[in-house]
């Protein structure tokens, strides 16, 4: 045996520094991590017990209505549910805008303000990663905000044994709808987070947008209705994120119009301009969200 | 010097001609510089393009002229395996404070491509290393500015990188905390075995640090040296003695020893360890009480006075 307390001295060697030659895996994978990182920081997963309170309540806010409906449902004689699978968004809005007023700024103001993004881009991953990973987990966060709820109005109805083939149809035209209206509040939300690193004038400036312009399309559809006007009624809804969807839906879905005198859009080519600036809106905002994280770099 | 006799030394960083002109101001102008394996202090006032540098190496911001490789890869074609090999730490506050360290750090760890496993292995050695104990599953706000630049260096270390770019690490830090972290630099390469190119616009921390010192100066190149070509011309002792000064410097200049007066101080011209020796020898002899007995510092800082002079002249 050689001489062992030679090696006394040394034990720091055991915890010595020592090198990693294992896999790297590179952007797709580091776009993957940073999705759901951010999809589990949408509802606090991960985070701190208080950060969770919010998005849990307003979860439990979107569902509750859908459960009694169920209950309601299956415990009396009705033979359809009360309430359209697409219409249940639109009741709800409120709830939906104030979930991205809430994580869209905790999404991305945090980064901007403790100016976390140069430890990002000093990496392989590249802008449009993060912009993409952002915008794909915060639109699934809100997916799995609005969808959850129709899951448990749908389970609900086949239950309560309502028409397989009508209920079925309607679900899934409601997940269409939801899946255009997480992008489009996704797009918007993460857009006026982004543009200040204050979290707080973010949510103030999420709400004042969503309800303002809602407020505002809906007054005025209020008056166009009093004058007589239908198709102003159903161009107005253009002008703000929830009656836009509902245009679309309106028309290409075929779902019952929550405006004024349930005037959707009045025509195919009215309905083609709907689901045209919906799709422009989500691809604008990518765009300059692409283009404000351009400005941030290492600075 | 160690390095010298180090087979492992190989180029790092090389830039050729390269110029970054922005709008109003040129920031780098046709530098020329190799960097080599070990730990290179980059010197310069601010403003004088370090930062402007750094950008490039990454591969974040292109050049207007010119070239650099960073291992051996074109910073204009190939920043995203650059960046895969390379470290960095930002000069400014870059943490977020709700998360605590091993939060961050796995999950910059994963950004930069590590399974989640190893992840978490490589996040928990590396804090380790930079001194971080049970504090990292605190909060980060809640932390010293000293325990902060841990963070911000184990975020750039461990992906294992081959080269680390430190931006100002010991700004902000007290004297005790600065030295902890100049320690913990010359670790990264003596323990690590990872290159390190650290900016500073302090002259004097540098030196005890780097193994080679570039000092750059309104976007070009003054000097760049190995650390020990630049202090070896100044090496100096600082003398001081309660009495008999004179008598001193005559005895240290009869033992072969090139000394003169300053104020008080003595400097005498550091010719080995010997010299050491000499002067307590000298001292001892002439029965006078020693106050201090100490090597100059900043000893950089008057050769960087001394270039910007001739490169005026």
């Amino acid at each position: 045996m050689t001489a062992q307390p030679d090696v006394t001295p040394d034990v720091i060697h055991d915890i010595g520094y020592r090198h990693y030659d294992g896999p790297r895996l590179g952007r797709a994978y580091a776009r993957r991590s940073l999705y759901s990182q951010s999809l589990r920081g949408a509802y606090g997963l991960g985070r701190s017990a208080k950060s969770k309170v919010l998005p849990m309540i307003l979860f439990a806010v979107m569902c509750a209505p859908a459960a009694i409906i169920v209950a309601v449902a299956i415990g009396t004689s009705m033979t359809k549910l009360p309430v359209e699978y697409t219409r249940y968004a639109i009741i709800m809005q409120a709830v939906i805008s104030l979930f991205l007023a809430a994580q869209a700024p905790q999404s991305v103001s945090l980064d901007l303000r403790f100016k976390v993004t140069p430890l990002y881009f000093s990496r392989p991953i590249e802008r449009i990663d993060y912009v993409a990973a952002k915008f794909a987990a915060l639109a699934t966060a809100l997916f799995a905000l609005t969808a959850i709820p129709v899951a448990i109005l749908y389970v609900g109805a086949l239950l309560a044994k309502f028409d397989f083939g009508s209920q079925t149809a309607g679900f899934a035209k409601a997940l269409v709808a939801e899946l255009l209206l997480s992008l489009l509040y996704a797009g918007l939300g993460l857009l006026i987070a982004a543009l200040t690193p204050r979290r707080g004038f973010g949510v103030a400036a999420i709400i004042a947008v969503f309800t303002l312009s809602y407020g505002a399309v809906s007054s005025v559809q209020a008056v166009a209705s009093v004058q007589g006007n239908p198709g102003a009624i159903g161009w107005l809804g253009l002008f703000s994120p929830i009656t836009l969807i509902d245009g679309v839906q309106t028309w290409w879905l075929g779902s019952t119009s929550s405006y004024v005198d349930a005037a959707g859009p009045d025509s195919a080519l009215a309905g083609v301009v709907f689901l045209v600036v919906l799709l422009a809106v989500i691809g604008g905002s990518f765009g300059l969200l692409m283009r404000r994280y351009r400005k941030v770099g290492l600075s | 010097m160690a390095y010298a006799t180090n087979v492992g030394v190989v180029t790092v960083i090389a830039t050729e001609g390269l110029t970054k002109r922005y709008p109003r101001v040129t920031a780098l102008d046709r530098l020329t510089v190799d960097i080599k394996t070990g730990v290179t202090g980059l010197v310069g006032a601010n403003g004088a393009g370090k930062s402007t540098l750094i950008k490039i190496l990454l591969g974040l911001s292109p050049a207007t002229e010119g070239g650099a490789k960073v291992l051996g890869l074109d910073v204009a074609t190939e920043g995203a395996a650059i960046r895969a090999g390379v470290g960095y730490m930002p000069e400014h506050d870059c943490l977020p404070p709700d998360v605590s360290a091993t939060e961050l750090v796995v999950h910059m760890a994963r950004m930069s491509g590590m399974p989640p496993t190893a992840a978490r292995e490589r996040t928990a050695d590396t804090l380790r290393h930079v001194g971080l104990y049970e504090e990292r599953y605190r909060p980060i706000g809640g932390y010293s500015t000293g325990m902060k630049q841990r963070v911000k260096l184990a975020q750039a270390l461990v992906h294992d990188p081959k080269l680390v770019l430190l931006d100002e690490p010991t700004n902000g830090l007290d004297p005790v905390g600065r030295d902890e972290m100049l320690g913990l630099i010359r670790r990264v390469h003596t323990d690590f075995g990872i290159s390190v190119l650290v900016t500073s616009h302090l002259l004097g921390e540098l030196e005890r640090t780097s193994d080679h010192i570039v000092v750059i100066d309104g976007g070009t190149l003054l000097r760049a040296d190995s650390t020990s070509d630049f202090t070896q011309a100044t090496a100096a002792l600082a003398v001081e003695v309660t009495d008999s000064e004179e008598q001193l410097l005559e005895k240290l200049t009869a033992a072969g020893l090139t000394a003169h007066s300053d104020g008080r101080l003595l400097l005498v011209d550091i010719a080995g360890d010997e010299t050491y020796d000499t002067v307590r020898d000298a001292v001892a002899e002439l029965g006078v009480g020693l106050v201090r007995m100490e090597q100059r510092r900043h000893r950089i800082a008057e050769i960087f006075r001394g270039e910007s002079h001739d490169s005026a002249a």
